[in-house]
C-alpha cells in the first residue's frame, strides 16, 4: 500500500536530513520526497509517498511527529487531495517523427520545451499514472534521458487543518 | 514590557543561562575551542568535575540525573572529545534520561573544510538525541539552551546537544533569557483522555488475572507513590523492568521481581497467565517480552506512555492511554474498582513459594558467591544508590537487591554499555552526597572507565566499587557455555590487573575478599572508611545467572541454570 503524506517544516538547515535519517534508520521505504517552501517562509512542505500497511503508516506518522522540527503530518488519501508529478522527457527524434511525437505530446497535453536535430524534450505534468503512460508511448523512439520531480499533493476544499 | 538586557560574550552567556536553568554541577573536559568557556567556568558558580575521559563525563552527566530527576550536564571539546561522547549520549538515548551535552566546534568559518579536530557531531548524534542544534550566532543562544533544557525534561525526556563553533563563544551579544519557548512542533501530551481511562478503569474492575507492568517512565514521572495505591487498590501483583527497579518495594507482597529473560519465573508465568496487563511506562523491550507472539497472548493490554510512537510499536494495545504515568495513574486511582484478583493471588503466592529466586550456596568450601555479596550489601545498607556495569552482575544486582524507592538503581538499560557504571556512580554520589552509592562491576566492565579513579580521589567523591572479579567477560561466557559448547574464545580476563594495587596506585582505598566471611567486613569497612575504595570480591568463576528465558523462547520457557556443588 502505498501512502502520500503531507508533512509541514520548519524551514531550517539539517530538517531534510532528519526526516530522511529517520526513514532509513527504522527502515520504512520512501518511493518520493519532494520538499518547498510554502507561503509561509518559517515553513517547508514536503510530501512524501511511502510504501507500507496501515500499522508502518501508524509508526511513520508517530515518528516523524517526534522529530522537533515537524509541525504536523497530515494522511492525503488519493479520493479527497490533488495529486501532480512533472517529468521532462528527451526523446529521439528526428525530421521523420517529430510529428508523430508531436502528436503524441498534444494528446497528454504535454509541452515541447526543446527541439534539437536529433533529440526534443517533452514537458508533462500529471498524476503518476499519466506520465507513466506517455512514458510508455515515447519509449519505442528511445528515450535518453528524464527526469521526474517526484509526487506533490494538496488536500482539496479547505486548509487541512 | 521591556528586555533585560546586558552585553557579554557567548562564553559569558553560557554560564548565565545554566544559573538560570539551576545547573550546579557539570561533567567536562577541556579542549582548544573550549579555552573561552573554561575560562569563564574558572570562577562560575557551578561545580565542574573534571573527568580523565569524555565517556566519564557523559555518564557522569546521566548519573546525575537518574539519582535526582534533574537534568544532567556535561561538556567536551571539538572532534575526538565530541565523538568519545557517543556512546553516553546513545545510552542517555535508549534510557531517556534528561540530559543537555555541550561540545565545542571549529570556528564557524572553517565548517565543512575537515578543519583540526572537527568532526560532524550534530550530524552523527541525529538518531541518537531527541533533538540537537548547532549554534550559528551567538544571539540564538540563551534561546536554544532554553530550549535545550526543555525539551531535554519534557514528554519523555532524552538527550539534547549543542554544538558551540568556537567565534560563537566570543562573540558579543546583548543577553536575555527568554522565559518562554516557543516550539510549534514540540507539544508533549501530559493529560490522557478521560474516555480511555473510565474504559481501562472499567477492565481493571472486570479482571480477574490482573499483572502490572511497570517500566522506567514510572521513575521519570515520579509515580512510584500512585503506582503503589493503584496496585494495593486495585489488587495487582507488580513486575518492574530492569529500569524500572526501585519504582516499586521489592518487600511489598504484591512485588513479582524482574520480567523477562533473566526475570523471576513468577514474573514470567503471571504475565504469560494474565487476563489483562497493564502497561506503564514500559516500551515492551525484546529483553521482557521474549517471543513476541507468545507474549501476553490471553491477556487485554492498556497502555500508558508518554510517548504515543511507543503504543502498539512491539506489542498490539487494546487501551493505549497516552500521556503522564502519574496522571493517569492518579486518575486510575479514582476510577478503578478492586480486579477480582483473590485466587489469581493464591495462584501467584504458590509460585512464588515454589519458584524462589536462588542460587546454591557453596557446600563445603568457603567461595563467594557474587549473589551473597549483593544480599551483605542490600542487609548492610539498604539504602545505598546501587550503580552497576553491565553483565552478569548486573543481573544479579537487580534480582538479589531489596530495593524499597525510586531512584536508587541505576543501571544501563537500553544500550547495555559496559564501563558506565563507575562514572554514573560519581555523577550519583555528587547529586547525593548523603547516600552510600555502590558501582557493582564487572572485572570486565570496570576496566573500561577505570581511570575515573583519578577523578573520584582528586574530587574526592567516595564512591564504593565492588568488583566481582570472575576472570570472565562473565555474561559471554555462560552464553558460549550454554550454547556454544564451553568453547570460551576471548572472554577469559584472569588476572588483568591487581584491583587492589590498582586502586592504591590512584590513592584510593583498595580491600581484597576472597572467601565469604570476608564479605560483609569488606562492605562494612569500605563504607566506614568514607574513602574511594574499591573492593575486589574474587567471586565463583563460572557461576551462571539464573533462571534463564533462552533467545526467542517464550518468557514462561525459563530455565534454571544453577550450578551444582
Ligand atoms: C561496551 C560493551 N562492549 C561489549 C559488551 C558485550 N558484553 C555484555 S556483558 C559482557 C561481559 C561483561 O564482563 P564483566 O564486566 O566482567 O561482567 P560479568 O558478566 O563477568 O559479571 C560483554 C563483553 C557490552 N555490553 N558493552
Ligand atoms: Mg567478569
Amino acid at each position: 500500500m502505498r501512502h502520500t503524506l503531507a508533512v509541514l517544516v520548519e524551514n531550517k538547515y539539517g530538517v531534510l536530513t532528519r526526516v530522511a535519517g529517520m526513514f532509513s534508520r527504522r527502515g520504512y521505504n520512501i518511493d518520493s520526497l519532494t520538499v518547498g517552501v510554502t507561503d509561509d517562509p518559517t515553513m517547508s512542505r514536503m510530501t512524501i509517498v511511502v510504501r507500507g500497511d496501515d500499522e508502518v503508516l501508524e509508526q511513520v506518522t508517530k515518528q516523524l511527529n517526534k522529530l522537533i522540527d515537524v509541525i504536523r503530518v497530515t494522511d492525503l488519501k488519493s479520493e479527497d487531495s490533488v495529486e501532480r508529478e512533472l517529468a521532462l522527457i528527451k526523446v529521439n527524434s528526428d525530421v521523420t517523427n517529430r510529428s508523430e511525437i508531436m502528436q503524441i505530446a498534444d494528446i497528454f497535453r504535454a509541452r515541447i520545451i526543446d527541439v534539437a536535430s536529433k533529440s526534443m524534450v517533452i514537458e508533462v505534468t500529471g498524476d503518476e499514472g499519466k506520465i507513466n503512460a506517455i512514458e510508455q508511448l515515447l519509449r519505442p523512439f528511445g528515450i535518453k534521458e528524464m527526469v521526474r520531480t517526484g509526487k506533490v499533493a494538496l488536500k482539496r476544499g479547505q486548509k487541512s487543518s | 514590557m521591556t528586555k533585560a538586557t546586558e552585553k557579554m560574550t557567548g562564553a559569558r552567556a553560557f554560564i548565565e543561562c545554566l544559573y538560570r536553568e539551576g545547573v550546579d554541577t557539570i561533567f567536562g573536559y577541556p579542549g582548544g575551542v573550549l579555552l573561552p568557556i573554561y575560562d569563564e567556568l574558572y570562577d562560575a558558580d557551578i561545580r565542574h568535575i573534571l573527568v580523565r575521559h569524555e565517556q566519564a563525563a557523559v555518564h557522569g552527566a546521566e548519573g546525575y540525573a537518574r539519582a535526582t530527576g534533574k537534568t544532567g550536564v556535561c561538556i567536551a571539546t571539538s572532534g575526538p572529545g565530541a565523538t568519545n561522547l557517543v556512546t553516553g549520549i546513545a545510552n542517555a538515548y535508549m534510557d531517556s534520561i534528561p540530559m543537555v551535552v555541550f561540545t565545542g566546534q571549529v570556528p564557524s568559518s572553517l565548517l565543512g573544510n575537515d578543519a583540526f579536530q572537527e568532526a560532524n557531531i550534530t550530524g552523527i548524534t541525529m538518531p541518537i538525541t531527541k533533538h540537537n542544534y548547532l549554534v550559528q550566532d551567538a544571539n540564538e543562544l540563551p534561546r536554544i539552551i532554553k530550549e535545550a533544557f526543555h525539551i531535554a525534561s519534557t514528554g519523555r525526556p532524552g538527550p539534547v546537544l549543542i554544538d558551540l563553533p568556537k567565534d560563537v563563544t566570543v562573540q558579543e551579544i546583548d543577553f536575555y533569557y527568554p522565559d518562554k519557548v516557543n516550539l510549534r512542533g514540540y507539544n508533549p501530551t501530559y493529560h490522557g483522555n478521560m474516555q480511555q481511562i473510565k474504559k481501562a478503569a472499567a477492565l481493571i474492575g472486570k479482571a480477574k488475572n490482573p499483572v502490572i507492568y511497570a517500566g522506567g517512565g514510572v521513575i521519570s514521572s515520579d509515580a512510584s507513590k500512585e503506582l503503589i495505591e493503584l496496585a494495593e487498590k486495585v489488587k495487582a501483583p507488580v513486575t518492574t523492568t530492569l529500569t524500572g527497579m526501585g519504582g516499586f518495594p521489592v518487600e511489598h507482597e504484591l512485588f513479582l521481581g524482574m520480567p523477562g529473560m533473566h526475570g523471576t519465573k513468577y514474573a514470567n508465568y503471571a504475565i504469560q497467565e494474565s487476563d489483562l496487563l497493564i502497561a506503564v511506562g514500559a516500551r515492551f523491550d525484546d529483553r521482557v517480552t521474549g517471543k513476541l507472539k507468545a507474549f501476553a497472548s490471553d491477556a487485554e493490554i492498556i497502555h500508558i506512555d508518554i510517548d504515543p510512537a511507543e503504543i502498539s510499536k512491539n506489542v498490539k494495545v487494546d487501551i493505549p492511554i497516552v500521556g503522564d504515568a502519574k496522571w493517569i495513574l492518579q486518575k486510575l486511582l479514582k476510577y478503578a474498582d478492586p480486579s477480582q484478583s483473590e485466587k489469581w493471588l493464591d495462584r501467584i503466592a504458590h509460585w512464588k513459594k515454589t519458584n524462589p529466586l536462588h542460587y546454591v550456596p557453596p557446600g563445603t568450601g568457603d567461595g563467594i558467591k557474587p549473589q551473597y555479596i549483593i544480599e551483605q550489601i542490600s542487609e548492610a545498607c539498604k539504602d545505598a544508590i546501587i550503580v552497576t556495569e553491565v553483565g552478569q552482575h548486573q543481573m544479579w544486582a537487580a534480582q538479589y537487591f531489596k530495593f524499597s524507592e525510586p531512584r536508587t538503581f541505576i543501571t544501563s538499560g537500553g544500550l547495555g554499555t559496559m564501563g558506565y557504571g563507575f562514572p554514573a556512580s560519581i555523577g550519583a554520589k555528587i547529586a547525593r552526597p548523603d547516600r552510600v552509592v555502590f558501582d557493582i562491576a564487572g572485572d570486565g566492565s570496570f576496566q573500561m572507565n577505570s581511570q575515573e579513579l583519578a577523578t573520584v580521589v582528586k574530587e574526592d567523591v567516595p564512591v564504593i566499587v565492588a568488583i566481582f572479579n570472575n576472570g570472565y567477560l562473565g555474561m559471554v561466557r555462560q552464553w558460549q557455555e550454554l550454547f556454544h559448547n564451553r568453547r570460551y574464545s576471548a572472554t577469559c580476563i584472569q588476572d588483568s590487573v591487581d584491583f587492589v594495587k590498582l586502586a592504591e596506585a590512584y590513592g584510593a582505598l583498595g580491600i581484597r575478599a576472597t572467601k565469604r566471611d570476608e564479605v560483609r567486613p569488606a562492605i562494612e569497612q569500605a563504607i566506614a572508611s568514607g574513602r574511594p575504595t574499591v573492593i575486589d570480591f574474587v567471586v565463583e568463576c563460572e557461576e551462571n545467572v539464573s533462571p534463564m528465558v533462552p533467545a526467542g523462547a517464550a518468557i514462561n520457557e525459563i530455565l534454571d541454570l544453577e550450578r551444582k556443588e
